[in-house]
């Protein structure tokens, strides 16, 4: 069972086969959204009907590409504001996070990690129900006490990014925290022997370490919030986010556009996806 | 009247990686009972033997017998062999009675019969009632006795031990050499022990190999490797010695006169080598071999004598040196004997060695 | 603690307080004091547990309520059973460059939207797909055959969406297993199956334990894949929330479901770390 451990070479082939075929689950699904992404026909299925471009760059109906499609291409930016939106929070709140949970003894501090991770097993549709009805109760009161409309309170931008947020926290502070873990004190230690403030000593010396990581994180954070459905559509007012776009569209029938933006989005994520690995392998 | 076969015989037991050979057609055979060390550097290939006999890798070429068997075709989990590794690998999943019973099971005794081996095998051990310990819960020491127990409870022909006492700090390792050779002798059972540490050998070991790129250099006592090496490279890694290059002067049978390439003239010996005028030769003396002197005719009966001036004194109990410097400004090492007749020893104060030529071991250079 | 210190411990708590109190904490107990109000009339309310009673006594509800359970276990138990061989190879068989790249190969699917990931399986799955017409091409089908809108069209979907998060974790947990441990195991006398049970299980059981928690969960919480993939008659629980939240907009019904749904998922987060012995702690953070 390990390559020091002779073994059956059936037992060998069988166990390699299963892997590839494995293999070919993952990759089955998206390969075939980018295939299909470059059909001539306005479904994205069989028959062949030949390679085109026009799901991309056309402009004349019935063929018109991801560039010339206004609601998908402000989808896209909306999904973007709320991405980097939610990143930015996160990471902030989770590199704080990270610090006083690594450098402080207090009372309760047990029941506040539990809590801190409690948003990784709360279904994200709840997540999304909860904080509706939270914020629909604080602009009803808002609107009984005072007569004032708080529209942020309503379902939309402001909504969604914080609903994001709730979940992503957890996620950027475990990747911040596990780096900051590893963080040698003494060396902070040193800095403060040579002259340092507290605050320069963190300014200089720890967050120059933590960078990879909170890189990571909000790289990390603005995937998961690009990609999330759940909670996002629960709280979706009138500019949807790509995901929601999309669904909308694929509900009433696909047509190959949507494969041309999936891959789109494969390329994107991939991209940055592999800039945070290159980076993170230089640091 | 026939010899009983050895427990551990190799043949010829060669390992090629690629390229590159770690055990180059190496043989041995270890006596049932006895306690057998491969001692050499890291990287000479005596882990790449031992993970060859307990089957984690396959002979290139050659043969390994337990008990006049090969073994060559019987996978790791049926040899009669067993194995405490480097980080002793207990299995931290189970407790310390299931460690240990861990073998037992898979041979299917029954519970009852596992539960009295497992408290004999900690009886044994003198470690009694911490079966339901967990394995981190133990200290270094009692960890490594655990490791032995497990492997002991199955009475293998050979037990095999990579380096087991190299986590532990030195105190510890002190202690666990005694010990390790007391079990050996208690359980009565083959012991073949790699090792790095030269003194972990010397001390517990029975028979000695001693191991250099893939082949073994000499094999013999602790007595025979410290006293009597039969190359350079035992020379100089079993024990301390001081080492000088040079060129052979003169030869009369064993007996040479060596003049060195700093510009001394050493007597020396070569026994059971043959050395003549004009080789290539390298000397090693041992720092317990060098007399030191203030006035150099104490001396007069040495046929090597060097004068020089103390450098400094490395002072360490018993083992306390003194570095001298010959007038070529080379280093020579010298044991402090502890009588106190040089307490007043100071720096750059004036010193005369000597030695007498058997004291001196020369060799062949291979490389001049 | 000095002055300065315990600024410093204020100055971290504040956002953590916020972001817990402000969108976890207190959004929940409003939840469940909104599925605790009854609609008695326009704008009239009664406290009570009139929505939980509906719940209990429709039977709809209940069957939904119990196979999303069901299905979502079912999931959770393929999705570790087809992961657990991958990150073994993974962890222990390959090493260096290819083990990256099989590592990373696992990642790349999740680094696009569920929604294209479930998209792909429905041009694969349908009557007009990929796999319908290969089967008539290849002569197996005589017609176009519809694999999409069923339990096993919305199984294959969930355990696809749901792998990575199993993958992971256990390729973490197995690759810190020290390979000298196996060998341990073989060389007391250990066969594969025995060194897999009393080794290696149990040395998983961290990550075993937390992918499960997390695949459970995200298939609990799926709304997408039964919604896209599975049939009319397979309803998923979420897809009831969303009715009563969106289209009946009776939100004290769907506040209760929601209530409903996190109890469900909480209880056998509980029961699976209680069973294994582990601790949200030692499994998630």
């Amino acid at each position: 069972m390990i390559p020091t451990i002779p073994q059956n070479p059936l037992v060998r082939v069988v166990y390699g086969a299963y892997v590839v075929l494995f293999f070919v689950y993952l990759a089955l699904p998206l390969t075939v959204v980018a295939v299909f992404a470059f059909n001539d026909s306005q479904f994205p299925s069989l028959p062949w009907e030949g390679f085109t471009l026009g799901w991309f760059f056309g402009s004349e109906p019935p063929m018109i590409g991801v560039v010339h499609e206004g609601p998908i291409l402000r989808a896209i930016g909306t999904s973007v504001i709320i991405g980097l939106a939610v990143s930015a929070l996160s990471v902030a709140v989770g590199t704080t996070n990270a610090f006083l949970f690594n450098r402080y003894q207090f009372r309760g501090r047990g029941l506040l990690y539990v809590l801190m991770l409690l948003p990784l097993v709360i279904p994200g549709i709840v997540l999304g129900i909860s904080i509706l009805v939270f914020s629909s109760t604080l602009a009803n009161a808002a609107w009984e006490v005072a007569e004032i409309d708080i529209q942020a309170l309503r379902p939309g931008l402001v909504l969604v990014i914080l609903g994001q947020f709730s979940f992503v926290t957890t996620i950027a502070t475990l990747v911040i925290a596990a780096r900051l873990q590893k963080f040698d004190r003494t060396l902070e230690e040193a800095a403060l022997n040579l002259g340092a403030t507290h605050l320069t000593a963190v300014r200089t010396i720890t967050l120059p370490y933590l960078a990879p990581a909170m890189i990571g994180a909000f790289v990390v954070s603005f995937l998961m919030s690009f990609e999330n459905f759940n909670t996002t559509l629960m709280l979706v007012g009138s500019d949807s986010p790509l995901t929601i776009a999309m669904f909308d569209r694929l509900k009433l029938g696909s047509t190959p556009l949507l494969n041309a933006v999936s891959l789109l989005l494969m390329l994107g994520s991939s991209l940055l996806a592999l800039v945070m690995i290159a980076f993170q392998r230089k640091s | 009247m026939t010899t009983p076969l050895p427990d551990l015989d190799c043949d010829a037991l060669t390992k090629r990686f690629g390229a590159s050979t770690a055990v180059d057609h190496v043989s041995f055979s270890v006596r049932a009972g006895s306690f057998f060390s491969i001692l050499g550097p890291s990287g000479c290939g005596k882990t790449t033997i031992m993970r060859m006999i307990a089957g984690f890798l396959e002979p290139s070429s050659g043969d390994i017998r337990i008990k006049g068997r090969s073994v060559l075709d019987v996978p790791p989990n049926k040899r009669p062999v067993n194995m405490v590794f480097q980080h002793l690998a207990l299995f931290p999943m189970m407790n310390i009675a299931d460690n240990i019973g861990y073998g037992l099971r898979r041979k299917g005794m029954t519970k009852p019969a596992i539960a009295r081996k497992v408290d004999e095998a900690l009886e044994r051990i003198g470690l009694p009632g911490i079966g339901a310990r967990r394995v981190d819960e133990l200290s270094g020491g009692q960890k490594q006795r655990v490791a032995i127990a497990r492997c002991m409870v199955l009475e293998p022909d050979v037990l095999l031990l990579d380096e087991p006492l190299g986590a532990l700090d030195l105190k510890l390792r002190e202690h666990m050499k005694v010990e390790l050779k007391a079990l050996q002798t208690a359980f009565d059972t083959t012991f073949v022990y790699i090792t790095h540490d030269q003194s972990e050998a010397l001390v517990m070991s029975d028979t000695i190999a001693v191991m250099n790129a893939g082949r073994f250099e000499q094999m013999g006592t602790a007595r025979d490797l410290y006293y009597r090496p039969q190359t350079a490279f035992v020379a100089g890694f079993v024990g301390d010695a001081n080492r000088w290059q040079g060129r052979v002067a003169r030869a009369e049978g064993e007996a040479l006169e060596i003049k060195t390439d700093t510009g001394l003239m050493l007597r020396a010996a070569s026994p059971g080598r043959k050395l003549t005028v004009g080789d290539r030769a390298e000397v090693f003396v041992r720092p317990e071999a060098i007399r030191l002197a203030e006035d150099a005719a104490e001396l007069a009966h040495f046929d090597t004598r060097i004068s020089g001036h103390v450098a400094t004194i490395l002072f360490n109990g018993a083992a306390s040196r003194v570095i001298v410097t010959d007038p070529s400004g080379a280093d020579i090492g010298v044991t402090l004997p502890q009588s106190g007749e040089f307490a007043h020893l100071t720096r750059g104060a004036p010193i005369h060695v000597g030695w007498s030529g058997d004291q001196g071991n020369a060799f062949v250079m291979t490389r001049p | 603690m000095r002055a300065g210190q315990k600024l410093g411990l204020i100055l971290l708590l504040t956002p953590l307080l916020l972001w817990l109190s402000l969108l976890i904490i207190i959004p929940h107990i409003d939840l469940f004091l909104l599925s605790l109000r009854e609609r008695v009339g326009v704008r009239q309310y009664e406290t009570g547990l009139a929505n939980y009673r509906t719940i209990l006594t429709e039977p709809l509800y209940m069957v939904t309520f119990a196979r999303t359970a069901m299905m979502s276990v079912l999931a959770t138990i393929l999705t570790l059973l087809i992961a657990f061989p991958v990150s073994y190879y993974i962890a222990k068989l390959v090493r260096g460059r290819a083990r990256s790249v099989l590592f990373l190969m696992c990642l790349v699917p999740f680094w696009v939207s569920e929604l294209v990931r479930t998209f792909g399986w429905m041009i694969l799955l349908r009557e007009s797909g990929v796999i319908s017409g290969l089967l008539q091409w290849t002569g197996l089908a005589a017609g176009p055959v519809e694999m999409l809108y069923n339990d096993a069209a919305m199984m294959v979907g969930l355990v696809y969406t749901s792998m990575l998060f199993m993958v992971v974790p256990l390729v973490t947990t197995l690759d810190s297993l020290d390979d000298a441990v196996i060998e341990a195991g073989y060389d007391l006398g250990g066969s594969g199956p025995s060194i897999l049970r009393e080794i290696v299980i149990p040395h998983a059981m961290p990550g075993i334990v937390s992918g499960s928690i997390v695949v459970f969960m995200l298939s609990l919480g799926n709304y997408l894949t039964p919604t896209m993939l599975g049939g009319k008659d397979s309803l998923w629980f979420t897809q009831m929330i969303y009715s009563q939240f969106i289209v009946r907009f009776n939100w004290e019904l769907g506040a209760a479901f929601g209530f409903m749904l996190l109890i469900l998922s909480s209880l056998i987060v509980w029961a699976v770390l209680r069973l294994t012995g582990q601790t949200l702690e030692k499994t998630m953070g």
